[in-house]
């Protein structure tokens, strides 16, 4: 038994020597406790990528909306009314319905499924009535090619945009902000989509085959 | 230039195959396919792919432009594309590999009188224009070549000359007549027959092929007239099979891309078009890229009565069938068409011919469905203009490249189109 003596001789306690042990010991658990929590956390953090949308999320009261859905099955557009919270600008107001259609794309069994990933990057309503939407490269490049499916994507955009912003006659597609052919093979996107024209279109994608 | 002329290098390469050009401070490289050139300003010397090549004058840059001599084209290219290339620089004509078109005339005298059949090596498509008493043919796609006299002469009082003549990238053979002239193709368009117009024959409008069946186009002649006017329609439907080269389109399974669909079913539908008397002209007949833009030129340049761009899908079933969807354009001034909005005068006819085609098929009981597409080059096509999707059969996508189902959609489409010719109209 190791016995300690103070300078003065005395002898410390059997009872004082146990607590002091047993402190020591919790210190040190504790100690490799947190330390291997911490590399955990930050090991995960790594892993992680960012996929929402660049702007947080609004909060506030909602607003009715009609978004026009796309159905691959029935190769159809479906207007829907929705009920989501808007911000107060007119262009953080067509940015965040357009990314709620695309999230309702990437989600799960989702009616017209877009690619994990893809995004409205922004939309710029200009003075003239153009609106310029602009999408990400990995909405493009992940986007399933045919003339319907893909026509089914541009009319659904255009449509909810046009029909929950007044003033808007032409809309014109960017990818990652810069102009592109096509959408994913099909639909072009060279040109500058005329509402009136993509009103008759819905109109047509509305009635079922 | 410096007594010599010159040519841009990269606008001759670029029909060929994938090409692209970069400019340093000291050199002009180009890469063509997987060969790559590199030109120094004002020397001659060329390296390609590590080896030399020598032009006749100086290498040349102009604006980012690189320009070789026209002389050294020939070789030059030749070298590049790694076959024979033939070069006339008086007519401004470049022959590819063996492909020069041979023919033939002769005057064969029937009880309809007598006639100047020329046989060609191969299928021609000249543009034809009728002047008084003569007939011109002009061959800009056709390599034609002439391999005796330029001019020939028949003792016949009908048809009395005949003279071939290059110029300005083409060939042009000119008839000479006592009367108006009509020429007639046969033969998968190897054999053109030139007689005098029968009396008749000048009072009918000359715009679409006649309703009935028949084998091979004819060219009635327009009413002589002071000018040259353009020729009558060769074709009835120009098939454009989408997609191509380095543009899959989608990927339908694992084994087929749309490409190879379009460009199977595109050869099936020209051939059954053909049997039902119905001249048609395959856009796309091989593995190769075409722009939009080229694909658009090339057909406003036939001037067929009707386009048709094919598709293919994985999903749904039967066909669809869409109009161009018109983006808002540029103004049309005068004579001029705003490229974007080309179809405007002719959508109306497109949806007529959409129309009809729907309806034969619906009674052929094939499930149709009808639209507007932001497709191009619907909306820069002069004429009708329709693309048709095709669905998978009931089997699933992997069926779109069974024979059986393609010869079904290819014989329904133009046994539809049949009727669609029958009740289009001829108005353009």
């Amino acid at each position: 038994m190791i016995k300690l003596n103070l300078i003065s001789g005395t002898r410390i306690p059997r009872n004082l020597l146990f607590g002091v042990a047993a402190m020591i010991a919790i210190t040190a658990g504790m100690t490799i406790y947190v330390w291997k929590t911490r590399a955990r956390a930050a090991g995960s953090v790594e892993t992680l990528t960012f996929q929402g949308p660049v702007a947080p999320p609004v909060a506030g009261p909602t607003e009715a909306v009609t978004l026009y859905v796309a159905d691959d099955d029935a190769g159809i557009l479906r207007a829907q009314p929705f009920k989501i919270p808007l911000p107060a600008g007119s262009q953080q107001r067509a940015e965040e319905l357009l990314r709620d259609l695309v999230e309702l794309y990437t989600s799960k069994s989702a009616p017209h499924s877009l690619s994990p990933g893809s995004q409205v990057r922004d939309v710029y309503l200009v003075d003239t009535g153009l609106a310029v939407i602009d999408i990400n490269s990995a909405f493009a490049e992940g986007h399933r090619s045919g003339v319907l499916v893909e026509e089914l994507t541009v009319a659904s955009m255009v449509e909810t945009l046009a029909a929950n912003t007044p003033g808007i006659t032409r809309v014109k597609f960017l990818v990652d902000g810069k102009p592109r052919e096509t959408l994913a093979g099909h639909a072009d996107l060279t040109s500058f989509y005329d509402v009136a024209a993509v009103q008759q279109l819905a109109a047509e994608l509305q009635s079922r085959p | 230039m410096q007594g010599q002329e010159y040519s841009g290098l990269l606008e001759v390469l670029e029909p060929l195959g994938k090409v692209s050009a970069k400019a340093d401070n000291k050199h002009w490289k180009l890469r063509y396919n997987d060969l790559e050139l590199e030109f120094t300003p004002n020397e001659t010397r060329v390296r390609i792919n590590g080896g030399n090549f020598d032009l006749s004058s100086p290498f040349l840059m102009q604006n980012g432009r690189g320009l070789v001599p026209v002389s050294s084209l020939g070789p030059l290219l030749s070298r590049v594309l790694g076959g024979p290339v033939t070069f006339n620089p008086a007519s401004q004509r470049i022959f590819i590999g063996n492909v020069a078109v041979h023919f033939t005339a002769q005057i064969l005298t029937s009880q309809n009188g007598p006639a100047l059949v020329m046989n060609f090596s191969a299928p021609v498509n000249p543009t034809i224009a009728t002047d008084a008493s003569k007939l011109h043919m002009s061959f800009t796609h056709d390599p034609i070549v002439s391999s005796g006299t330029q001019t020939l002469t028949f003792n016949n009082q009908a048809i009395s000359s005949a003279i071939y003549e290059e110029g300005n990238g083409a060939a042009e053979i000119t008839i000479l007549g006592a009367s108006p002239l009509f020429a007639n193709f046969s033969s998968d368009h190897r054999t053109i027959t030139i007689a005098a117009a029968p009396a008749l024959s000048a009072q009918v409008p000359a715009q679409v092929p006649a309703a009935a069946p028949m084998p091979a186009a004819t060219i009635a002649p327009t009413p002589p007239v002071a000018q040259q006017t353009p020729s009558p329609l060769a074709y009835f439907a120009v098939v454009d099979a989408s997609h191509g080269g380095d543009d899959r389109g989608a990927a339908l399974t694992s084994q087929f891309d749309e490409k190879d669909i379009t460009l199977s079913l595109g050869r099936r539908l020209r051939q059954e078009l053909e049997s039902h008397g119905l001249t048609t002209l395959l856009l796309r007949d091989g593995d190769k890229s075409l722009s939009l833009d080229q694909r658009a030129s090339i057909t406003n340049a036939a001037h067929p009565v009707i386009y048709l761009s094919l598709h293919a899908a994985s999903q749904g079933n039967g066909i669809r069938l869409y109009t161009a969807l018109l983006p808002s354009g540029g103004a049309t001034l005068r004579a001029f068409l705003d490229w974007d909005t080309a179809q405007a005068s002719s959508l109306a006819r497109s949806q007529s011919a959409v129309a009809l085609l729907a309806k034969a098929l619906d009674d052929s009981k094939i499930p149709v469905r009808t639209m507007s597409a932001p497709l191009r080059p619907l909306n820069n096509i002069t004429t009708a203009a329709i693309a048709i999707e095709i669905s998978p059969p009931a089997s699933g996508p992997a069926g779109l490249g069974s024979t059986e189902y393609q010869q079904s959609m290819a014989s329904s489409i133009a046994t539809a189109m049949s009727f669609v010719r029958r009740n289009l109209g001829s108005a353009p």
